[in-house]
């Protein structure tokens, strides 16, 4: 089935016929998502309305963590396999990925401020989520500052497996070390810390940016892939 | 060998190499890499008394105490409670504002210094706030559950 997809001209008919269809069901659990979350959920017995950031602020989360495994694992596939479609996929994700992490590290400043008393603090959870934005700035800055994009590919490459190491630290920083983030409160291997009240909205929520990113990821994979033809053609005329 | 198997070998020589360094690097980091210490390594270190340090616990019910003090001509509030780690006790010393959610028996992080032996001057007090998320109900029903298991 990926080989099938792997043909540019069936991908590029794939993602004109499904990616808006994508969109629009992230527009629809959005509006479900914030519905829920401003209306149809309970204010926390400590923070009160302030929890509702959390519907925001953890999604995003989950997936500047998540974009960059994606990243990591397309990295790692091109070095050893040299496929262009994972440079691709990396090219495509890595600002996707910043901005979610921009939007965690914004939201979590802001429930911080009233929450903790501070809008920052350097402890080990903020710090390795900032050094995780500050990868993904290198991986777009390397990605189009070559000429060749080959080139910027592979060194991006090396930085997204060298940058891997931040995932467990992000992961597990609040267990590791003392911190002033709270310890996670959804795992695999117990019941989740969170009234069920409070779960909806966010489960929604994160379904809604799932919607939205791989809509957006095949928008741009696709606009890579034509970007890549014109580059082709123009460097044949100059010939 | 063919080119793909040698990339393969020197990724995964590459990868191992990095993430071993990354835990020696992290290992040997451990101290800066604390927010806050707890109340029993306070007392197991000794600190500067000029160095600031932050010290993290619960804060112990009923320990808190507020007054209204005169310092140059302004009206502020002098907070005192203790940091418990339910093994080892500080004594906190603080003028300020509190954060919203600075409650007896929550969580919170204190920075300051030590400057007489056996009470802390804390310059900042931050909230810790848990992983727990419930509607106030709950919160309710449950403490009204803990409180009749104690009888």
């Amino acid at each position: 089935m990926i080989f099938k997809f792997a043909n540019p001209l069936r991908f590029q008919k794939f993602v004109s016929k499904y990616q808006p269809t994508l969109l629009y069901l992230s527009l629809i659990f959005l509006v479900c998502g914030l519905f829920f979350s401003f209306f149809n959920s309970p204010p926390d017995y400590m923070q009160g309305e302030t929890v509702r950031i959390m519907y925001i602020h953890v999604p995003c989360a989950w997936f500047s963590l998540m974009i960059y495994s994606l990243i990591a694992i397309c990295s790692l596939f091109s070095i050893v396999f040299k496929h262009t479609l994972a440079d691709i996929i990396s090219r495509a994700s890595a600002p996707i990925g910043a901005s979610f992490t921009l939007a965690t590290l914004i939201t979590g400043s802001i429930w911080g401020k009233p929450t903790w008393g501070t809008w920052w603090v350097w402890d080990a959870r903020l710090t390795s989520e900032l050094i995780l934005f500050f990868i993904y700035l290198g991986l777009i800055l390397i990605t189009t500052s070559y000429e060749d994009k080959s080139k910027g590919d592979r060194y991006a490459s090396i930085l997204a497996v060298v940058g891997i190491v931040n995932l467990p630290i992000i992961k597990w920083s609040v267990d590791w070390w003392n911190t002033l983030h709270q310890p996670a409160s959804i795992s695999k291997l117990s019941s989740p810390s969170i009234d069920q009240s409070m779960l909806t909205p966010l489960f929604i929520m994160t379904i809604s940016f799932l919607f939205f990113f791989v809509s957006v990821l095949l928008m741009r994979i696709k606009a890579e892939i034509i970007q890549r033809k014109i580059d082709v053609i123009r460097f044949n005329r100059v010939d | 060998m063919k080119p793909k198997n040698k990339r393969l070998l020197t990724l995964i020589a590459f990868v191992t190499m990095t993430s071993l360094g990354f835990t020696i690097l992290l290992v040997s980091l451990r101290e800066n890499l604390i927010f806050f210490y707890s109340p029993t390594e306070v007392f197991e270190k000794t600190f500067d008394s000029n160095k600031k340090i932050r010290v993290g616990g619960m804060v112990k019910k009923k320990s808190v105490e507020k007054k209204i003090k005169e310092i140059d001509g302004r009206k502020l509030e002098e907070i005192t409670f203790i940091i418990t780690d339910y093994n080892k006790e500080i004594l906190i010393l603080y003028v300020g504002i509190l954060p919203d959610l600075f409650k007896e028996g929550q969580g919170v992080v204190v920075e300051g210094m030590i400057k007489n032996p056996g009470v802390f001057n804390a310059t900042n007090v931050l909230a810790k706030h848990d992983e727990n998320y419930m509607p106030p109900e709950i919160k309710d029903i449950k403490t009204i559950k803990e409180n009749s298991n104690g009888i």
